[in-house]
């Protein structure tokens, strides 16, 4: 393979595992404030994609369908919040997987309903449409760079939130010990109801930059939730650095093995075989990385200890 | 004992009943609801493996539904590959399973709570993948069978012959088998190390390999009812390891009622007739299927069998939230 192809490969693995860094960071978070598992945080991807489709032929702006996107998608989760979840966090881990399985299969109907079983396509905004020139060879779009600078500025803010300020301090001493918070005389209420609406913002975030990217379709935020379950997985639950570090593994990882390991296989086995092996062990790997890593520290990478 | 009485009855007059089917429903020209039944009895035995391991165990699974499709596959493909015999075809699918299941199990019972649930989940979408690139054998298409499995040249395990007493006796088989398991010695350790995992320790039991013996023998389980599922359905696909089928029996096991000797079962007919009765009303009966599980998370404690049989039920809705799951 060549440097150059090496090179977009390593790029698109970095977007790849920034896009998840948005979605694992919403659900590692409302998982390790509340203990709640939502599994509808993979639909709310959905949603934002769907958002954006339809805020663009609105408005036929992209940045006016982004900002409105977000500010739906906020919603969305504030409502799910008010109206579901809430009556969830203190019942046991199934009552919360049946009724997030609910809304899934609710929000993907409606989606299929609405837009259709088809996929959907959306283009870059005519000004990030371009692409640059990184080497003689190499051009790369300016959207995907600017959604690894998007990611990786969410992270930072993400980050500094939780660690710098009094939101931040509450967030991580509600992981911890929230009964005790709850005493202090923190609303923990409205402290949940807040790391919601931002988890499904961020996952509402990752499906409206994801749109001109991947094909807008029914079910397409199932599949990234489990990669997401596997990152925070890897990066141990409740961890916004574990988080961090595994979207990026896990995007690198995928994304280069892909193409190395079909490459690989065929300078030892013919072209025939490894095409049919190829695709089927490349999708494994991240299991398989997953696996390994767990048989080494089954907390995770770097498990959340108190701090979010 | 009465409660022993009411829950046996319930059972006594189910099975009667399914019993009955096959020669009451030809008469009034229903054969269709036959067909029905069989996928519900195929999914109540999926469903009862799945309650073993959460229900008994405490092991919240949401990948199960690749041992269905591995028994599936492992048949189907020893049936392309020449093997008629349903007998070995079904030793074929419990090897393979219970293989698939000793190796996930031991690497996913090294964690416990959500942990376990994302990574047999992760499992079970390898599987997915998996079938999907099989490219011999459908890939994504799936795999139409030709020609099905025979009781040593015998049709009668086909859908042509006996296939409905088949499943019936499958199930009353997995059905008896697993309310034994649970009065064993063995069942109540598996219980003792689900309400309390370190005072079992302690006592002296490895609650490590009673979990993975449960895990292995369920994932066992759910292999057969892939076999007879690709027997009745006469094609096999990638869809029978997906997620949502998973979901789908969580849902069977959740809204039958955890851990107790009727609920799986009550809860696959309930979802086979209410994917039926909605879907026949309108097409996008999902809409109304999603916020139904919503308001049964929501409302509905200790699921179907808690109705019929208020006092049988063993007052268990779920999970005692341990330590592991706090600590994060």
């Amino acid at each position: 393979m060549s440097l150059t192809l090496l090179l977009i490969q390593c790029l698109n693995g970095l977007q790849y595992g920034t896009l998840l860094f948005l979605i694992a960071a919403g659900l590692t978070l409302v998982f390790g404030v509340m203990g709640f598992i939502n599994l509808a945080h993979g639909v709310q991807y959905m949603v934002g994609a769907y958002l954006v489709f339809a805020f663009h032929q609105l408005t036929g702006s992209f940045a006016a369908a982004v900002v409105l996107s977000l500010a739906a998608a906020l919603l969305l989760g504030l409502l799910l919040e008010y109206f579901v979840f809430r009556h969830l966090y203190g019942r046991d881990h199934l009552s919360q997987v049946l009724a997030t399985f609910g809304i899934i299969i609710f929000l993907n109907e409606l989606a299929k309903v609405i837009f259709g079983p088809g996929t959907l396509t959306i283009e870059p905004p005519e000004f990030l449409a371009g692409s640059i020139q990184l080497t003689e060879q190499l051009r790369y779009p300016v959207y995907r760079f600017v959604t690894i600078l998007a990611g990786l500025a969410v992270a930072v803010i993400l980050y500094l939130t939780v660690t710098r300020t009094r939101v931040g301090m509450l967030i991580r001493a509600g992981a911890t010990t929230p009964e005790m918070v709850s005493a202090l005389g923190v609303n923990v209420q409205k402290l949940f109801m807040i790391v919601f609406g931002v988890g499904a913002m961020l996952a509402g975030f990752a499906g409206v930059i994801a749109a001109p990217i991947f094909a807008i379709e029914p079910g397409m935020g199932d599949n990234i939730l489990i990669i997401a379950f596997v990152v925070i997985i890897i990066g141990g639950i409740g961890s916004i650095r574990g988080a961090f570090l595994a979207a990026l593994i896990v995007g690198l990882f995928d994304t280069l093995g892909r193409t190395l390991l079909i490459e690989g296989l065929e300078l030892v086995f013919p072209p025939s075989f490894s095409n049919q092996v190829g695709p089927a062990l490349a999708s494994m790997l991240i299991y398989i990385l997953m696996a390994a890593i767990l048989v080494v520290r089954p907390q995770g990478l770097l498990p959340a200890k108190g701090a979010a | 004992m009465i409660r022993v009485d009411r829950s046996f009855l319930l059972m006594a007059l189910i099975f009667a009943l399914l019993f009955a089917a096959p020669f009451v429903l030809p008469l009034i020209g229903q054969t269709y609801i036959l067909s029905l039944l069989i996928k519900a009895m195929l999914l109540a035995i999926a469903a009862i493996s799945l309650d073993l391991l959460i229900g008994q165990g405490g092991m919240i699974s949401l990948g199960h539904a690749a041992f269905v499709a591995i028994g599936a596959y492992a048949a189907a493909i020893g049936l392309e590959s020449g093997i008629e015999n349903i007998l070995v075809l079904l030793l074929l699918a419990l090897l393979v399973s219970g293989l698939f299941a000793l190796i996930t199990g031991a690497l996913a019972l090294r964690t416990s709570g959500v942990y376990f649930l994302m990574i047999t989940l992760a499992f079970g979408q390898m599987i997915y993948f998996t079938l999907t690139s099989l490219a011999p054998y459908g890939g994504d298409d799936g795999l139409t069978l030709w020609s099905m499995a025979t009781f040593f040249g015998s049709d009668v395990v086909q859908s042509g012959g006996q296939l409905y007493l088949v499943v019936l006796l499958t199930l009353l088989l997995v059905w008896w088998g697993v309310h034994r398991l649970g009065n064993s010695r063995f069942g109540r350790v598996l219980r003792a190390a689900r309400d309390n995992p370190e005072r079992t320790e302690i006592i002296g039991f490895s609650v490590f390999r009673y979990r993975l013996t449960a895990y292995v023998i369920a994932g066992m389980i759910a292999a057969v009812s892939g076999l007879l599922t690709m027997q009745h359905a006469e094609f096999v696909s990638p869809s029978l390891a997906a997620w949502q089928r998973s979901g789908d029996l969580l849902v069977v096991v959740v809204l039958g009622g955890l851990g107790t000797r009727s609920g799986a079962l009550l809860g696959a007919f309930f979802l086979v007739i209410v994917e039926e009765v909605l879907g026949s009303f309108i097409h996008e009966w999902r809409l109304i299927y999603g916020p139904l599980l919503v308001l049964l998370a929501l409302h509905a404690k200790g699921g179907l069998s808690h109705l019929l049989l208020p006092v049988a039920a063993p007052a268990r809705t779920g999970m005692p939230r341990t330590s592991e799951d706090n600590a994060s």
